[in-house]
């Protein structure tokens, strides 16, 4: 019998080693924050975070910054009042920047197998400099690389015993790219549900790309 | 005469009024959100919001709002009888394969060539905030921008010749709407659609660092 449950948070975040590539959803909502404050007590250091915002001063994201386990941030938007800011201005984190939709695009390409791609997203601004170019179809475009994770730790609204999520409103945002572009791809759930509870047609992220699943009611 | 330069919910109204019905637009943060309030609930406009909503609708009453529901500012929002959400790589798909309508940016910087500056001051500067212009801006099949004509620092122009701001793409935007014009840009640079009531030929050039052409 396939049963990706995990008893607890520790569980689930068993395995996580120094120097891992760690996906993080969430934009507004949809992020793991039980697994990310397990993260913490857990204590794995010197990971690249990948996450869209570098966050404010309180929340997941300044929390995993403040505890000083990520030594690289890669995402789109850093506010310079912010604990990420601070700290890549103090020299303290290294950073790279990447355009939401690349970032989204690079995450597909790794769960996806698509070995590069080039889009005109940046290739006339300073994210290019240095970078390789071509013109296609008339248009300057950027090569860009995929970008996959060691860990993806995912947000779910139900979850069943192989895996199969659904995702709330706007908190799907990157839960189920992060997932598929990630080698061990971690869950928490709101609900368990019973496999066959959840509409064929209405699995958000299927079971294939999931490894454990912790259920952390609301 | 004189004349009163919009406010930001002025410049957003008066974009309202050039989207038809039809339109699937994506709308920026800061003056480009509040256009969808000034668009009737009976002309049938569909937003999308870079965080994969698709029909985004106003601001939900205090007592039903849904933590799971936030727009690309993540404000609170509701969805409208026939949205849906997508992920984000589907979302940026929408933005970046060409399929809005129209994306409203605010902006620093527009210059007569159609390049747009928006995510930064300084080549060096800490502040990163690329976030998803850089995606919608050469994606959407039209690109408007709305922005106050004259920064309120230094009180220069934000209509330029060229850029003096990091680029966040260039040569693609047709329109820039601002507190005091509406100006199309076109092959030969900036042509004045409309102006504020008292505004003058010779008192919009002058706020301009840009040549402004009348037809």
């Amino acid at each position: 019998m396939i049963d990706k449950f995990v008893p607890d948070v520790a569980a689930a975040l068993a395995g996580i080693v120094d120097g891992a590539v760690i996906l993080l959803p969430g934009f507004g909502n949809g992020m793991p924050e039980t697994l990310v404050k397990g993260l913490i007590a857990q204590g794995a250091r010197n990971l690249t975070l990948v996450v869209n915002s570098g966050g404010r001063d309180t929340g997941p994201t300044a929390d995993l910054l403040a505890s000083g386990q990520v030594g690289k941030l890669i995402c789109s938007f850093v506010r310079a009042d912010s604990i990420a800011g601070r700290l890549f201005g103090a020299g303290k984190l290294e950073l790279e920047i990447v355009p939401q939709g690349t970032l989204a695009e690079r995450l597909r390409a790794a769960g996806a197998g698509v070995s590069a791609f080039y889009t005109p997203t940046g290739a006339d601004t300073l994210l290019a400099e240095g970078r390789e170019t071509r013109i296609i179809d008339g248009r300057n475009c950027l090569l860009e690389y995929p970008l996959p994770g060691d860990v993806a730790l995912v947000d779910a609204w139900e979850a069943d015993r192989w895996g199969n999520l659904t995702h709330r409103q706007s908190a799907r945002n990157f839960n189920p790219v992060m997932a598929m572009a990630a080698k061990r791809t971690i869950v928490q759930t709101r609900h368990v549900v019973a496999l066959g509870d959840i509409p064929p047609e209405n699995v958000h992220t299927p079971g294939v790309f999931v490894h454990r699943v912790v259920h952390v009611p609301a | 005469m004189t004349f009163r330069p919009l406010d930001r919910s002025g410049i957003a109204a008066r974009i309202a009024k050039d989207i038809p019905e039809g339109w699937f637009v994506n709308l920026g943060i800061g003056i480009p959100t509040g256009v969808s309030d000034h668009v009737p609930n009976d002309r049938e406009v569909i937003f999308h919001s870079e965080n994969g909503v698709i029909g985004a609708g106003p601001a939900p009453a205090p007592d039903k709002i849904d933590p799971y529901l936030v727009n690309a500012g993540t404000q609170h929002i509701t969805l409208r009888t026939g949205g849906s959400f997508v992920h984000h790589a589907d979302s940026f798909a929408i933005a970046r394969g060409g399929h809005l309508d129209l994306c409203v940016l605010g902006a620093f910087e527009v210059a007569e060539n159609g390049d747009i500056a928006n995510w930064a001051r300084a080549p060096d500067e800490l502040v990163k905030q690329v976030g998803g212009a850089m995606d919608l801006a050469i994606g959407a099949k039209r690109l408007w921008v709305a922005m106050e004509h004259i920064t309120k620092g230094h009180g220069g122009s934000r209509i330029r010749k060229l850029c003096s701001y990091p680029l966040t793409a260039k040569g693609v935007v047709r329109r820039v709407y601002t507190d005091l014009a509406v100006l199309d840009v076109t092959p030969r640079g900036f042509l004045v659609v409309d102006m504020i009531p008292g505004m003058t030929r010779e008192g919009l050039q002058d706020r301009s660092e840009a040549e402004l052409h009348w037809s």
